[in-house]
């Protein structure tokens, strides 16, 4: 198990290598002198050379590459050129907001999906089996900045239950969780159903049935032990999905999380900032798929014992 | 002690009604092993999931009659119906690799059973599921309790099924091709098995396959049906000795002999209709070799040879009505 | 559940639904929700593309005395802060929605299966690369990937199409690499293989036909998404950049006047919600009409 773990956790540090190169190449091509674009258009040329300097703007793409690495390891991802303040310290300012409402819309996600998901499965084929499915699928069409937009004119302004925006206690999460979560509640709910169905068309489900085990207990014993698997899976496969969806949500509802800072950063053609929130989120992405992956083999006795044996 | 009468299960489809189980009677009595034999689709293990009441949308029991010692199973409220399942009828499939939840151990499993309908303690079912592995021939069987499915053979994984179907005694063990997964040496083993718990524990069993061979090796007593009707019925000497039905006879003509006739092997030429297209008059008559002008007119009924023999086919009207196992 | 013997569904998909043409037309028959989906595309799609034979404003043309005139017989969805009439602009924001849902898909789409096929065909170190770098783009949240992309190009629609193109092949690499491996092992592959058929003969003469199937399901599934990542970034002001309309665009423009002014911001996301709606029911009902895997 400790192996497999290890072996599991070393093949994602490629990956990450991979995504930080990709994203320094990206963020590093970019057309025009980001020195000028920074400062404007008029100042002195040797300020800029006396910048670029600094910076090492002018050594090759590679050895660039490489030190941002080695700082980034070290925790360092240079500095922000709007703010001039250490980029490490910014994210680790904005991280908490971003995790508070990852997990707050995580959780209303599992508290309606899940459970729709399994009574859709059971009632398959059903009016209430369609009418469900069809409103999950409303929650994956949803434009997120729309929603938060529209609950902010009904629950803040029209009623004023609720502040339209800001941070600073679980009441201004509220919103920003319902809409968040409520979206990936959608895509829940539609794997919790379909992972369960696929389950009850299996020869065990039949065997279940045959030792006389009452329809309620076939599924809850011996289909939902199966069919939670893949879901722990996207549970943590959804950090993704979440954290894509923070960045709209933030923007929406003034939490100045990762999201918002990276929005900014584009806004301002910030690249070090942007790049520091970029690699840290996916970085936050590749050690949840990690987890699930992890998690999936304490579960699932297939590879659980595979492992212990080898 | 099994009297299935006049079952009619039908499945309701897109392209119309299929008949999978057409008016089929079946008798099973105590102490027994009846074989019901076909080819892939003529109804046998829809009539055997019957029996259960475990057909499953779009199928319905249609009509019909299924008594378990003169109790009627047809329309029994589910929650009694659940105390019958691997109670007193248990059920084998053909899977023995897909029929285990492969979440559990093995022995959680077969135990399952016997808390349900014995109200058993976790422990003492325990106990009984390594008697019952013992009976069942499992090797170690303390340590196998706690394996998964996927850590053992096929033909253990058969056995494991085997001891969760007789874990509570059952009057009566139907087996789903249960041995066709297997390979033949350890198929032989598992017949070998059944016949010894039979014997041994006064099981009867209903030996749903398709293999003449597993029938010759197994059973008292056979049905062989055809897309969804009994054609014959006959203890086993009288089926394998004086062969009726031409559909029958083409079975057990495709069965190589070492001792044979050297040449090609015979076959039935054509298949098997789909059940939402039969033929007019009898359903084997566009593959039958004796099929006279009648036979594609007028469906023919089951008429008595001997006692206890009953055949499906205008070659037999003489003998009369009456050709029915009850 | 039928017991394994019963077969009759299939002997049914046998009959009127071989190929994957007749199973479309046999969802669209059955599934009134898909149906009534492509009806609503269709409709969006004409409406948009037909607009300058019969629209009697120009989207793009202020109007000042008209600002913010409510919903009338002659604006039948009002008109924005600049006098310009809602329903009309919402008709032409329609093109860059259909665009950026048709075009960047069906690139990524071929780019994924190119790759995909390849990956899974050629196996050994091609495979590793193709899949390593699927590996990579997968693990960005694609909504930030495409983020990135549009920063390195500088916004505006062409950046989106290409970064929403760049975000999305590699799942449905992931699909073709895994359909082409089991393929390869096909007795037909192997027949074609033994009498020494060429590499890229086999894949375009027998991988790829028995691809397109889940080719046409990633494409209808894939689509919504494109749409919603569009509106999402032009919300944040890195898509599409005025004087082109975007539904997105429109919302991040009427937030504003959201208090006393709610349609404007209102109809052009209901305008996303119906169209990425539409696209998902016909996605599911093709999905469940193609893919052998998902069939109840």
């Amino acid at each position: 198990m400790a192996r497999y773990i290890l072996r599991r956790f070393l093949i994602s540090i490629p990956v990450l290598v991979g995504v930080a190169l990709i994203l320094f190449l990206l963020l590093n091509v970019v057309p025009g002198d980001p020195v000028t674009l920074m400062m404007g258009e008029h100042i002195k040329p040797a300020l800029i050379e006396a910048f670029r300097a600094r910076m090492h703007l002018d050594d090759p793409v590679l050895v660039r590459f490489g030190r941002y690495m080695l700082g980034a390891l070290r925790g360092d991802f240079g500095v922000s050129y709007k703010l001039q303040r250490e980029v490490s310290g910014l994210i680790w300012q904005a991280f908490p907001h971003t995790v508070k409402l990852t997990i707050y819309s995580a959780f209303v996600s599992w508290i309606i999906g899940i459970p729709a998901g399994i009574f859709s499965a059971v009632k398959h084929n059903t009016l209430i089996d369609r009418s469900l499915m069809g409103f999950s699928l409303m929650g994956v069409s949803l434009p997120i900045f729309w929603a938060g937009l529209l609950m902010q004119y009904v629950f803040a302004s029209r009623l004023g239950w609720l502040p339209v925006t800001g941070y600073y206690s679980i009441k201004y999460y509220i919103m920003p969780s319902v809409v968040l979560g409520w979206s990936s509640a959608g895509t829940v709910a539609r794997l919790t159903r379909s992972n369960l169905l696929e389950i009850m068309k299996n020869d065990f489900i039949r065997t279940a049935r045959a030792k006389g085990l009452s329809e309620p207990s076939v599924v809850a014993c011996h289909a939902l032990k199966n069919a939670m698997l893949p879901v722990i899976t996207v549970m943590a496969l959804q950090v993704a999905g979440l954290l894509g969806g923070a960045v709209m949500t933030e923007s929406v509802f003034g939490i100045p999380g990762i999201g918002r800072i990276a929005v900014d950063a584009i806004t301002h053609r910030d690249m070090p900032l942007l790049q520091g929130t970029i690699l840290f989120t996916t970085a936050i992405v590749i050690a949840g798929n990690l987890a699930a992956d992890i998690m999936y083999a304490f579960l699932d006795p297939r590879i659980r014992v595979e492992q212990a044996n080898s | 002690m099994l009297q299935i009468r006049n079952l009619k299960t039908h499945f309701f489809t897109r392209g119309g009604v299929a008949a999978a189980v057409d008016d089929v009677s079946i008798r099973i009595p105590p102490r027994s092993i009846v074989g019901v034999v076909g080819e892939s689709g003529c109804g046998k293990s829809v009539t055997a999931l019957s029996v259960l009441q475990l057909v499953s949308r779009p199928g319905k029991i249609v009509s019909g009659s299924i008594l378990l010692d003169g109790e009627e199973l047809i329309g029994k409220p589910s929650k009694q119906m659940r105390r019958i399942r691997g109670n007193k009828i248990s059920m084998i499939f053909q899977e023995p690799m897909t029929s285990l939840n492969p979440v559990y151990t093995v022995g959680r499993q077969v135990a399952e059973t016997m808390i349900l309908h014995r109200g058993a303690s976790k422990a003492e079912a325990m106990d009984r599921t390594v008697e019952m592995f013992r009976a069942v021939g499992i090797p170690a069987p303390e340590k196998r309790l706690k394996s998964f499915p996927h850590q053992l053979s096929g033909g253990l994984r058969q056995r494991v099924m085997i001891a969760m179907a007789m874990a509570c005694k059952p009057s009566l063990m139907i087996a789903d091709e249960p041995t066709t997964a297997l390979d033949v040496t350890i198929e032989a083993q598992i017949l070998h098995l059944m016949k010894e718990l039979e014997r041994d524990m006064g099981t009867s069993i209903m030996m749903i396959t398709h293999n003449m061979g597993v029938v010759a090796e197994l059973c008292d007593y056979v049905y062989v049906m055809y897309a969804g009707k009994v054609m014959e019925h006959a203890g086993i000497f009288d089926l394998f000795d004086h062969t009726k039905h031409p559909y029958t006879q083409g079975l057990l003509n495709s069965i190589p002999k070492p001792s044979g006739v050297r040449g090609r092997l015979f076959n039935i030429e054509g298949m098997v209709p789909s059940l939402l297209r039969l033929p007019k008059g009898c359903r084997f008559s566009p593959r039958c070799e004796q099929a006279v002008r009648e036979c594609f007119e007028s469906e023919p009924g089951l008429y008595a040879v001997s006692p206890g023999h009953g055949v499906r086919c205008f070659l037999y009207r003489d003998c009369g009505d009456g050709g029915e196992a009850i | 559940m039928n017991g394994a013997e019963f077969d009759l569904d299939q002997e049914l998909a046998q009959r009127d639904d071989a190929t994957a043409a007749g199973r479309l037309k046999g969802m669209l028959r059955n599934n009134k929700v898909a149906a009534f989906s492509v009806l609503v595309i269709a409709l969006i799609i004409a409406a948009s593309f037909a607009a300058p034979l019969y629209s009697p404003y120009d989207p793009n043309k202020p109007s000042l005395s008209e600002r913010f005139a409510p919903p009338s017989r002659t604006h039948w969805l009002g008109c924005d802060d600049l006098g310009r009439d809602q329903l009309v602009r919402l008709i032409y924001g329609a093109r860059i929605s259909i665009v950026i849902g048709l075009l960047p898909t069906s690139l990524s789409m071929l780019l994924g299966a190119a790759l995909g096929m390849i990956s899974g065909y050629v196996g050994g170190k091609t495979d590793f690369w193709i899949m390593r770098l699927a590996d990579v783009v997968l693990a960005f949240p694609s909504l930030l990937l495409a983020m990135v992309v549009s920063y390195t190009l500088g916004g505006g629609i062409v950046s989106i199409f290409i970064a929403l193109s760049a975000v999305s092949w590699a799942g449905t690499a992931r699909v073709i690499r895994a359909q082409t491996m089991s393929l390869k092992e096909k007795e037909f592959v192997l027949a074609a293989r033994s009498i020494g058929v060429r590499g890229g003969v086999i894949i375009f003469r027998h991988i790829l036909p028995n691809c397109v199937p889940s080719l046409i399901v990633l494409f209808t599934l894939n689509i919504p998404g494109a749409i919603m990542n569009e509106s999402s970034l032009s919300f944040l002001g890195v898509g599409a950049s005025p004087p082109s309309t975007s539904w997105g665009l429109m919302i991040y423009r009427y937030k504003t006047y959201l208090l006393s002014y709610p349609w404007l911001a209102i109809a052009p996301g209901m305008a996303i919600l119906i169209f990425v709606l539409a696209f998902n029911f016909l996605g599911d009902g093709v999905r469940d009409a193609l893919d052998p895997y998902m069939k109840d």
